[in-house]
């Protein structure tokens, strides 16, 4: 009973959140020059006053800011996010369609980083003088300071065009049919290079604190009581120290999602991955201010349900968390 | 007894300093950033030139024909934009943190020292920007309301301030307990001294590592947002050179690799310095 209200709560905070990033989007259409008339009249090749006046009547952009707001608040959560004239589509369909490809790209990157991470931060803990250690803060420096796009096309060059072991661009081939299979493995073989660029990044990020986290816990005092009981070192590491050192590791990938989508969309230029990411940037280079605000308010939703999901998953894993309300 | 000369304290200004020079990886971020701070300031001086003009044949490689870093595709001189990119680069890295640190510890130092409603109201809001991705809030900023420099510097600050605001709020909240602050309440400072003058200079020093990293931080947004093309056209950044020529990686990698590099090490002088400073004004944390 306690977690249902514990979880309600947290959806209710969750919808406020979005509510506030429409009522944001909102007023920077608002402030921004230009409105949709403009854009309409200009896709006609212009317009005269009594033309735009109609247009602006009809789309109620005459109507005082707080109504318009409602409105716009109460279409969107219809699931309509307004048409984009760009592209001659419904923004919600132009986003489904896009959405998958980000998805997968981000939540591999994301897992992938947080597993090798915590792998490599046990590993460097536990061989305090080994070569792991340097490694980890060698490409904790690297991950920092190296531009993400940089390191997606310094792999391009190596492993597409010098040595062609990957695709260069897109995310499947058209040439390969078959079943889903086949298909699916397609897809991984383009993901190879995109996944690494994006995921290098928070690798370092989590692999050094889960180091950090690590040699905390290993220093304690319970775990020497585990040593002293006869545990073996494995599980030791594993059972005792590493329940303990992967909870600000877990909190720390949770602030970071707002990160993995940021990195995406510099990774899919390079890449030419057919994801969120490309749309917002054809769209704000053509001034499609519709599907732009419709992106900003779904990767939003992406993160706050990123941030939901690992709340859940700290509440598995830290018995701590499950005690406070 | 009385008599007895105490032993010179040393100022914590020159501890921070000794402790810093003992770092030999902070010494050489420093003067690596020292000879990149140079050439973006006496640079156009020694080689000088409009970095927009063509000046030779396009794609000759570095080295060739007395270009040292060769030409782009349209025939400019990659040393000369690398050069004017380094001056662009820093100011908007510096600006955006200024920008970033101001609203940070506004935001923060109201939260942690006023709490109740106050705190409420301003850690939401902080976590509301925390919500939006950075680099799509940005892109969008600038698409809006122009790529203009100025414009680019706000829109990273803006979206940047939560990691400082945070960093703030934590110290104050820490510091507002402590016995001088009672003391100088109990003596009568006004509210706006206490947070100014009593508790700031004191809950500075992280405040000042997490601007150092900022400005690496910027840095790299500026270039992320200019390989985009969301930058103004007439400025020569790194980001914007590399932008430019991703088209012709093909024809020619040193056009996008180069600069990437000039970013790097940049970067990482910032963050060494950065690391240094951690080390020398948090000497606490060292035993960490």
């Amino acid at each position: 009973m306690h977690i249902l209200i514990t979880i309600l709560q947290r959806l209710a905070y969750a919808a406020l959140l979005l509510i506030a990033v429409l009522v944001l989007n909102f007023s920077m259409m608002n402030l921004a020059p230009g409105d949709v008339a403009d854009t309409i009249a200009a896709s006609m090749g212009g317009a005269d006053a009594e033309l735009m006046a109609q247009i602006r009547a009809e789309y109620g952009l005459d109507q005082p800011f707080l109504v318009q707001l409602v409105a716009y608040i109460t279409r969107v959560m219809s699931f309509d996010l307004g048409y984009s004239y760009f592209y001659n589509a419904p923004v919600t369909e132009l986003i489904f369609e896009r959405l998958p490809a980000t998805l997968l790209l981000v939540v591999v990157a994301q897992f992938l980083a947080l597993v090798l991470g915590v792998l490599l931060g046990v590993f460097s803990a536990r061989h305090p003088n080994g070569i792991a250690n340097y490694f980890v803060t060698l490409f904790a420096l690297f991950g920092y300071a190296a531009p993400v796009f940089w390191t997606g096309i310094l792999l391009l060059i190596a492993f597409s065009l010098k040595i062609p072991l990957f695709p260069v661009a897109g995310m499947s081939d058209v040439t390969v049919e078959g079943n889903f299979f086949v298909e699916a493995l397609d897809v991984a073989h383009h993901m190879v290079l995109p996944v690494i660029t994006l995921g290098s990044i928070f690798l370092a990020l989590y692999s050094r604190l889960s180091r950090a986290s690590m040699l905390e816990v290993l220093g304690s005092d319970y775990v020497r009581t585990a040593k002293a009981k006869g545990l073996s070192q494995r599980e030791v590491t594993l059972k005792h120290a590493l329940k303990n050192a992967l909870p600000p590791v877990v909190t720390l990938a949770g602030l970071q999602f707002s990160a993995v989508i940021s990195g995406a969309v510099l990774v899919e230029t390079v890449f030419s991955w057919p994801g969120l990411g490309q749309l917002a940037l054809t769209s704000i280079l053509a001034r499609d201010t519709p599907t732009i605000l419709g992106i900003l308010f779904f990767s939003a939703l992406v993160v706050i349900i990123g941030n939901l999901l690992t709340d859940l998953v700290l509440r598995a894993i830290d018995p701590r968390v499950r005690g406070r309300a | 007894m009385m008599n007895d000369i105490p032993p010179k304290a040393r100022s914590p200004f020159s501890e921070a300093f000794e402790m810093f020079r003992r770092n030999h990886a902070a010494v050489i971020g420093l003067v690596m950033l020292t000879f990149i701070i140079g050439i973006a300031i006496f640079g156009p001086m020694i080689y000088p030139g409009d970095p927009f003009e063509m000046v030779w044949i396009p794609f000759t490689p570095p080295g060739q024909e007395g270009y040292l870093m060769g030409t782009d595709y349209l025939g400019r001189d990659l040393l000369s934009m690398l050069i004017h990119g380094a001056k662009v680069s820093l100011t908007v890295g510096i600006s955006a943190a200024i920008v970033t640190v101001t609203i940070g510890i506004t935001v923060g130092a109201l939260a942690g020292f006023y709490r109740g409603w106050v705190e409420e109201v301003l850690m939401r809001l902080t976590e509301f920007f925390q919500v939006l991705p950075t680099l799509l809030f940005s892109m969008v900023i600038v698409a809006l309301f122009g790529a203009t420099l100025p414009m680019i510097t706000l829109a990273i600050g803006l979206v940047s301030w939560p990691a400082v605001a945070r960093i703030t709020r934590a110290e104050f909240m820490r510091i507002r307990e402590l016995e001088y602050v009672t003391a100088a309440r109990a003596g009568g400072v006004k509210n706006a001294r206490l947070i100014f003058s009593v508790i700031l200079p004191n809950a500075l020093p992280p405040i000042i590592v997490q601007a150092a990293l900022m400005v690496g931080s910027a840095i790299l947004f500026e270039a992320g947002l200019s390989f985009l093309g969301l930058t103004d056209p007439n400025v020569a950044s790194w980001g914007q050179i590399i932008g430019s020529n991703r088209e012709y990686i093909l024809d020619a990698s040193y056009t996008v690799t180069v600069p990437g590099v000039a970013i790097f090490v940049t970067v990482l002088a910032i963050s060494l310095v950065g690391d240094g400073l951690n080390d020398a004004l948090n000497p606490k944390l060292r035993q960490r």
